[in-house]
């Protein structure tokens, strides 16, 4: 069975994006604009998380907490999307327990690279 | 334009909406933070698609408004009417750049520019970052080298808490192992007992030897997520630069342990007192654990082949001669091994020790020149297998399936004119894997399989000959739809008992296809009995496996050159004759009571083998020996006998093409010239079983 990636973006076109990258690599997608609306999406049969970091409703840095806070998806894969290069960033998405990272503006191929990553 | 391109557009069109509102209602309240907010992320959304969707412009020139919201966001810049106004001529500025195509007034750009920096306190931004957002990091890629190999080091030792981030520590692993030659050992010495366990605790650590041709940035760029969860050391431990031909096999293990500091050098010394195997003297002394010295050996072990490969590559020079010099030089070759059998015959005769002696070294020096010459002839298989890549690519594309092709033993080697006459056999078997193996990716989907399908070419020697795999996991032969087939076209009649194998082999059958519907991609269906053909005129033979829904796989047997054959010298008469000596299977009497009759059976080990009179064939009429010989071959998957006077030796043929005054002998394939300058006829089987039958 196909694995299913939840992309988190406030901005539909690169929701779009990204969905329609992972589809073409064979994964299923299921999208959410905000990070409240992806903790409503959240289901066991997710595999991994794609997340951004700013977005209006629940930025990516508190999604992450609320999702490791869960005991079923403390092990689950979460991408933060950042345009900010500043290890900060990085830092408090780690800290909060982002697997990794990818920076934008980023190619399709480099997306599949990073899932291909950190999930299996 | 696409799609994507104008989702975007449409989307900032939007925003710069929604960020004008907002400036204006920052005018009234400077100090809402929800605000500032809100113009941060518009700036950031605009930003990141729009260098994703390839305007690079917008994107260059929003990274400048971002950053001063930024400061903006942190407190360390008030909100002023200058900084409205700025921020609303540069919202301008950007909706005119989507107007026009990424495209605007420069001047004006850089206004706004210089102005937004003059209200960043410190001038941090370096030139370069401020106009083009950064280049990905994850990126990381390094021209690889073939060439230039190292061999790396690594170590590493997540944290106990690594799982906590949703890493999978073995990915990491796995995706070293891609990047070349790599032996990975797991120290396990550090895991508690069952009852002390966290389960959710990585207590593993791996030392990993890797041979790649990609650098330390590149290997470094593997842990990239997790640097902060790991102790990590990368080690180059042998580097093509330092190289030298002279060099040892690398270093001793005591060495490589002290060196990594998983040993002390006392205890090194107290064990290299006692001579037996070190590791093991180590691991009982406690003085390191088995693991260590099981990756100290790897590397070792690593380090060895690299050097021994770069020593053989250091004196890999090549030079290009055209290829039609090669050919003369083997047919000279040809030539001089028969005058060299001749003088050996010649030395023989006239039984004079220094002649003999000659004649001796003459003929070593021959069969090494022989061999070296054959071998100049051989080309790598690899160089055709990649130009299939491009043909499978096309071909799926146009029929809308997905088809990976994988290759293996790319650097087997086979002789210039057969890997020349194999193109045409290769491409009509992938054409067909292609069109009638690979399933769509809906069909493959239904029947739980991956939706790209691959097909995969191998070549390996076995022998003297080579053998090619051409396998695809489609949907395989149906033995029913094959049968049905066969009896319409009446290739086999409706009572016919057939195995599964015979029924796999009717694809064989001239004129035989079993594609319901023609298509442009393999054709009419004048299909494998060609491909058939083609193998077997250059000594080769073909097989097929399938299975229904699992997929076919094609192995074709080559001989790995085409000049010179292994041949069963045989005579009729005063003629000499060579049989191809891997298709015969054993040479017997022919019963006396068999000896008058023109054609009939054998019984051999109670299996009936009918045989032909090659005297009758060839219409020879000198006086008959009493007892013939039966040289039994088998070709086809059927056995056959040849009878023949006498069954001299097997013989080492340097083949010679007939001028074209044979033309009308089909059934002898070329000639060769004995030690003694006659000449013998190689004969064709396949040929005349084919006229006869």
């Amino acid at each position: 069975m196909a694995q299913t990636i939840l992309t988190v973006d406030d901005s539909a076109s690169v929701r779009q994006m990204v969905a329609f990258t992972l589809k073409g690599a064979g994964y299923e997608v299921i999208e959410a604009a905000g990070g409240r609306e992806a903790l409503g999406k959240l289901s066991p049969n997710i595999n991994m998380i794609i997340t951004d970091l700013n977005m209006p409703d629940m930025d990516g840095i508190e999604l992450i907490r609320n999702v490791r806070a869960t005991a079923q998806y403390r092990f689950i894969p979460i991408i933060l999307l950042t345009t900010e290069s500043q290890d900060s960033k990085k830092k408090e998405g780690k800290a909060a327990g982002a697997t990794g990272w990818i920076i934008k503006p980023f190619k399709p191929e480099q997306l599949v690279g990073v899932v291909k990553k950190v999930m299996k | 334009m696409n799609a994507q391109e104008e989702a975007f557009k449409e989307e900032a069109y939007e925003l710069l909406a929604e960020l004008e509102t907002s400036l204006l209602e920052l005018e009234e309240s400077p100090d809402d933070m929800e605000v500032i907010g809100q113009v941060f992320r518009a700036m950031h959304t605009i930003k990141g698609s729009g260098a994703m969707f390839g305007f690079d412009a917008i994107a260059g020139f929003t990274h400048n408004v971002e950053t001063v919201f930024d400061r903006v966001r942190e407190g360390e810049i008030g909100v002023t009417k200058d900084l409205i106004n700025l921020t609303l001529a540069s919202r301008d500025h950007i909706k005119d750049l989507l107007d026009f195509g990424d495209k605007g007034d420069e001047s004006r750009e850089k206004e706004i520019i210089d102005a937004l920096q003059a209200l960043i306190p410190v001038v941090e931004i370096p030139g370069d970052t401020a106009l083009t957002p950064a280049p990905p990091e994850t990126a990381g890629e390094e021209p690889a080298s073939t060439f230039y190999q190292s061999t790396f080091r690594i170590r590493f030792r997540p944290h106990l808490d690594i799982f906590a981030n949703g890493t999978n520590p073995v990915l990491l692993l796995d995706e070293l192992r891609e990047m070349g030659e790599c032996t990975v050992t797991p120290h396990t010495e550090n895991i508690p007992l069952l009852d002390a366990m966290d389960p959710e605790s990585c207590y593993i650590f791996w030392d990993i030897i890797l041979t790649t041709g990609q650098g330390m940035n590149a290997i470094r760029d593997v842990f990239i997520f997790v640097e902060d969860e790991c102790e990590l050391s990368i080690d180059i431990i042998d580097n093509p630069e330092k190289f030298n031909a002279d060099a040892q096999d690398g270093n001793k293990l005591g060495e490589i342990l002290v060196k990594r500091g998983d040993l002390s050098e006392e205890n090194l010394e107290k064990a290299l007192g006692r001579q037996n195997l070190i590791g093991e003297i180590l691991v009982n002394e406690k003085a390191t654990s088995m693991a260590s010295v099981s990756s100290a050996l790897a590397e070792q072990a690593a380090v060895k082949k690299q050097i021994s490969r770069r020593r053989e590559a250091a004196l890999t020079t090549s030079i290009r001669v055209p290829a039609d010099k090669l050919d003369r030089l083997v047919d000279l070759v040809g030539e001089l091994v028969t005058v060299q059998a001749r003088l050996s015959q010649k030395a023989f005769m006239e039984s004079d020790p220094d002649l003999v002696s000659i004649a001796e070294d003459v003929e070593m020096l021959t069969s090494g020149l022989r061999d070296n010459a054959m071998s100049m002839r051989m080309l790598q298989i690899g160089t055709t297998f990649s130009t299939y890549k491009r043909l499978v690519r096309d071909l799926s594309n146009d029929l809308g399936k997905r088809i990976e092709l994988s290759t293996s033993g790319e650097e087997t080697e086979l002789d210039k004119t057969v890997i020349e006459r194999l193109k045409d056999p290769l491409v009509h078997i992938l054409r067909n894997s292609i069109d009638h193996g690979i399933e769509m990716p809906g069909a493959r989907r239904e029947a739980g399989k991956e939706e790209t399908g691959t097909i995969h070419l191998a070549a390996e020697h076995s022998g003297g000959n080579v053998l090619i795999r051409i396998s695809d996991d489609g949907k395989g032969l149906d033995p029913d739809v094959l049968r049905a087939k066969a009896l319409e076209k009446g290739v086999i009649s409706s009572d016919s008992d057939l195995t599964e194998k015979e029924i796999n082999n009717l694809i064989f059958a001239p004129g035989f296809s079993t594609a319901s519907q023609v298509s442009d991609i393999s054709g009419r269906g004048v299909g494998m009995d060609v491909v058939k053909k083609s193998i077997e005129s250059l000594g080769g033979s073909i097989e097929m496996e399938s299975r229904k829904g699992d997929g076919t796989a094609i192995t074709l047997k080559l001989p790995l050159t085409l000049a010179i054959i292994e041949g069963l010298l045989v005579n009729l008469g005063s003629g000499y004759y060579i049989f191809p000596l891997t298709s015969v299977e054993e040479c017997v009497e022919l019963p006396r009571d068999e000896a008058g009759k023109k054609s009939g059976l054998l019984n051999i080990r109670e299996e009936m083998v009918p045989y032909i009179r090659l005297r009758e064939e060839y219409g020879i009429h000198e006086e008959q020996p009493e007892l013939e010989q039966v040289v039994i071959m088998e070709t086809n998957e059927k056995r056959v006998g040849f009878v023949v006077d006498n069954v001299l030796g097997s013989h080492q043929a340097v083949i010679k093409k007939l001028g074209s005054a044979f033309k009308n002998a089909p059934d002898i394939s070329g000639a060769t010239i004995l030690g003694d300058g006659t000449v013998a006829l190689i004969v064709d089987v396949n040929k005349i079983l084919d006229l006869r039958f």
